[in-house]
């Protein structure tokens, strides 16, 4: 493979890897924020094991986040050298501003939480935990920014004797609707994570029959969070739809397969294309449909790939202005569909929940296998999407991903650092799933102590 | 504010994230290089840990935010640096990963093989991590093979010279030693007493490793290729590490601390006045060297900039020192008192 490739993979697989983890510490931090502030107002232990039980599992994932967010802040100037000199102007100011702003403030009260407990003054201790949930997500507000500007550059002006692009306008960036949009679709995301985590979970425990008043108040918080948040998700996609239909037709086209322009336009259900992928050979098409994804309305024109792509030529030059349509085509239905079967699912879980003795239903037993998967699935889906979508830029009209490579690096010093971090992120997924497991299966009774192993051994105890 | 004044603010505040970085991060990698030699029972090492528990990982922000803030003001040092040092910087992030998740997972299971492997993670990972951002900081001051367009041309081997190796291994050296100051100050009964020996050895070592370095830079003339002569700073740098021997010897465990600590901090000064108004020095052609002036952001970004960083890094400053004063006091190793 050519360094290009290498270099794609490893920030693929690198960055991928980091979301897993991270949407879960967005969205979980608010729970355990309330939780522990329900108890600090009741004074009741059921809050209080909510807070503690959820916070260990909050923790165990956010640990994983942490570590790998710090290779997400150094692989733009390893990686991508030519990409850090042409848009640093521009870039680097968000990402200085999270670190600032938003890292310091999670870390730093992340620290005081963990330890702060009985030995600082109660209210202290819950801001503290406000403040990581703030932080973080605050943080994620910033990358969006960084993302959104990636995907909708404003903002920003050539400088021809410097050979780059500069900032003119910081409000631009900051105000970029794109990004916001992201920022809307993320964090909500981050909540239904959370919130099928906890749904999963308390499942688990309820079909076992064990501490069924803690799990079946954690299931209801859990199913009406799921519904609002991933209710919010579907609309934050919907809007990201009308935005990329102005901003970014091709991924548009892309995601739908669409190869001729349309209007109105349908919504493919399956669409099967030849080997060029160039062409469409079979398909089954709802009517009307994609218009209404793309513009609110049900008759207006969504252009195809070929228009398009003859339209970048003109505009751009010579070269494939066409995302993998396999790839795109496909997450977008993950992502939409599993979204879709969330948002039935926490509906279902709200109603069915009515009946006092639900814990004894057979659907529950499935809980805790498709609350879980489906959101990773969906959410890893919506990001391949939304970066492969907008190949070959890696900032959409303004620089490709080939130009933006590192050119120093050789593919020797990538393969040594794409199996290196393959070997320590996979060592991490089975650290973090086993501590994880071990947890959540364990009940809120254990976290209570110092660790769920009662009378924890000691190293060198025969000394 | 003019546009060099805005790249020599610039060029300072990045040297004081660093500098606030060597600090405090120090004795963390201290601690945790420390933490399977110091630490015989798993009380013992619990509580070694918790003495950072609270503080580490805000302190590695230190690091994250000067990588932010090269970036967003000298894009091309932060490109040039990072893609140059590209497996050095592999090794520093592994490192760092190790670390970072041992902390969090080593006392999530009572297996003392679990515990001992993550408590090892610990010190091999602060170990690597001060090996190698020595080795780096050495090898900006010697200089490296950057050509015209600004690319480094060398590779791994080439930061794995005499002076560079020099300068990551004094770096570990002082690390252990501010690290075990900082133990000092924070436990109690036997193990502070075993600390405090420690303490005694470890300076003895260090300050001949420091004497060595401080020798080589000037005998290399790293000291007169910038506009600023460091001129009394890196003598006072050599007069606090040997004035916290002293203190060591008298047990004065806070002054030692802060004499290790000010040692840290001068000894930055010193590099980064020395470099001024160079950022990374091309060994292949001086005039190819990257400077505050052709590598950093336009005026727009950099004055957008200072308003941000004038704005947090005192809130920053105050919640952090918060966070020191609110955990103040001294670990014990008691059972009861340990939070896991």
């Amino acid at each position: 493979m050519d360094l290009i490739t290498l270099s794609r993979l490893q920030f693929g697989l690198t960055t991928v890897y980091h979301w897993l983890f991270v949407p879960l510490t967005l969205g979980l931090g608010w729970f355990v924020a309330y939780f522990q502030t329900r108890y600090y107002q009741t004074k009741d232990e059921t809050w209080h094991k909510m807070a503690k039980f959820w916070g260990k599992l909050f923790l165990i994932n956010f640990a994983i986040g942490v570590v790998t967010g710090i290779v997400q802040e150094f692989q733009f100037g390893m990686n991508w050298s030519e990409y850090s000199r042409y848009v640093g102007d521009i870039f680097g100011a968000p990402l200085a501003i999270e670190a600032l702003m938003a890292f310091f403030l999670e870390s730093t009260f992340l620290g005081v939480w963990i330890f702060g407990e009985g030995k600082i003054p109660e209210k202290a201790h819950l801001a503290s935990i406000w403040m990581v949930a703030i932080g973080s997500n605050l943080s994620a507000i910033w990358i969006l920014l960084a993302n959104g500007w990636m995907q909708n550059p404003v903002g920003y002006a050539i400088n021809e004797s410097a050979g780059r692009a500069e900032m003119v306008d910081f409000f631009a960036i900051v105000s970029n609707p794109k990004a916001w949009i992201f920022v809307w679709h993320t964090l909500a995301d981050g909540l239904a994570m959370a919130a099928f985590l906890i749904l999963a979970v308390s499942a688990y425990h309820l079909v076992r029959k064990q501490n069924l008043d803690f799990f079946k108040c954690s299931f209801q918080i859990g199913a009406v969070m799921g519904l609002i948040a991933s209710a919010l998700v579907f609309l934050g996609g919907h809007t990201m739809g009308q935005f990329m239909y102005e901003s970014q037709p091709m991924k548009m086209a892309a995601l739908e397969a669409v190869w001729k322009t349309e209007e109105p336009a349908s919504f493919s259900l399956l669409t099967i294309g030849d080997l060029t992928g160039r062409q469409e050979v079979w398909s089954i098409r709802i009517p009307y449909v994609m218009s209404f994804l793309a513009c609110n309305n049900f008759t207006c024109e969504v252009k195809g790939v070929n228009e398009l792509q003859a339209q970048y030529e003109q505009q751009y030059g010579h070269g494939n202005y066409v995302p993998l349509m396999v790839i795109t085509y496909w997450t977008f239905r993950i992502m939409m569909g599993f979204g879709f079967i969330m948002m039935g699912a926490a509906v279902w879980f709200l109603y069915a929940t009515r009946r006092p003795d639900y814990e004894n239903a057979k659907w529950l037993k499935l809980v805790p296998f498709g609350a879980l998967f489906l959101p990773y699935l969906a959410n890893a889906s919506g990001w391949i999407l939304t970066e492969m979508g907008r190949q070959p830029w890696i900032v959409f009209g303004l620089l490709k991903v080939q130009d933006a490579v590192s050119p120093n690096l050789t593919t020797v010093d990538l393969l040594i650092s794409l199996i290196g971090y393959t070997v320590v992120y996979s060592s991490l997924a089975v650290a973090m799933v086993y501590l994880m497991k071990k947890y959540a299966i364990a009940g809120p009774d254990a976290t209570m102590h110092e660790s769920v192993d009662v009378a924890p051994a000691l190293v060198g105890s025969q000394d | 504010m003019s546009y060099e004044f805005l790249q020599i603010l610039w060029f300072i505040l990045i040297a004081v994230l660093w500098i606030g970085f060597f600090f405090l991060e120090g004795f963390d990698f201290g601690v945790g290089m420390l933490l399977p030699f110091l630490g015989k029972k798993d009380e013992e090492r619990r509580a070694i840990i918790n003495t950072i528990g609270s503080v580490w990982d805000g302190n590695e922000v230190w690091l994250l935010t000067a990588g932010g803030a090269t970036f967003a003001a000298f894009p091309e040092w932060y490109a040039t640096m990072f893609s140059g040092f590209y497996l050095a910087f592999f090794l520093l992030l592994v490192g760092l990963i190790m670390r970072g998740i041992s902390f969090e997972y080593r006392s999530k299971d009572a297996n003392p093989a679990w515990r001992n492997r993550f408590d090892w993670m610990i010190a091999i990972g602060s170990f690597l991590s001060a090996l190698l951002l020595g080795a780096a900081f050495a090898n900006l001051a010697r200089g490296v093979p950057i050509n015209a367009d600004k690319m480094f041309t060398g590779n791994l081997f080439t930061l794995l010279n005499p002076y560079g190796l020099l300068g990551g291994v004094t770096t570990v050296a002082i690390f252990v030693l501010h690290g075990a100051n900082f133990l000092g100050l924070k436990l109690e009964g036997e193990l502070r007493e075993r600390v405090n020996v420690f303490a005694k050895k470890l300076w003895i070592g260090t300050t001949v490793l420091y004497i060595a370095l401080a020798i080589s830079t000037y005998i290399a003339g790293f000291w007169s290729r910038g506009f600023v002569n460091p001129g009394v700073v890196p003598i006072a740098a050599l007069a606090v590490l040997l004035a916290a021997g002293y203190f060591i010897n008298r047990r004065m465990e806070g002054w030692a601390f802060i004499m290790v600590a000010l040692n840290i901090v001068l000894t930055q000064i010193t590099f980064f006045s020395m470099t001024f108004p160079n950022v990374m020095l091309s060994t292949t052609n001086l005039e190819w060297s990257l400077t505050i002036y052709n590598a950093s952001s336009s005026q727009y970004t950099l004055g957008v900039m200072s308003i941000v960083a004038l704005t947090f890094v005192p809130i920053v400053l105050a919640y952090q020192g918060w966070t020191y004063y609110m955990f103040r006091k001294r670990i014990s190793t008691d059972k009861k008192s340990l939070v896991y």
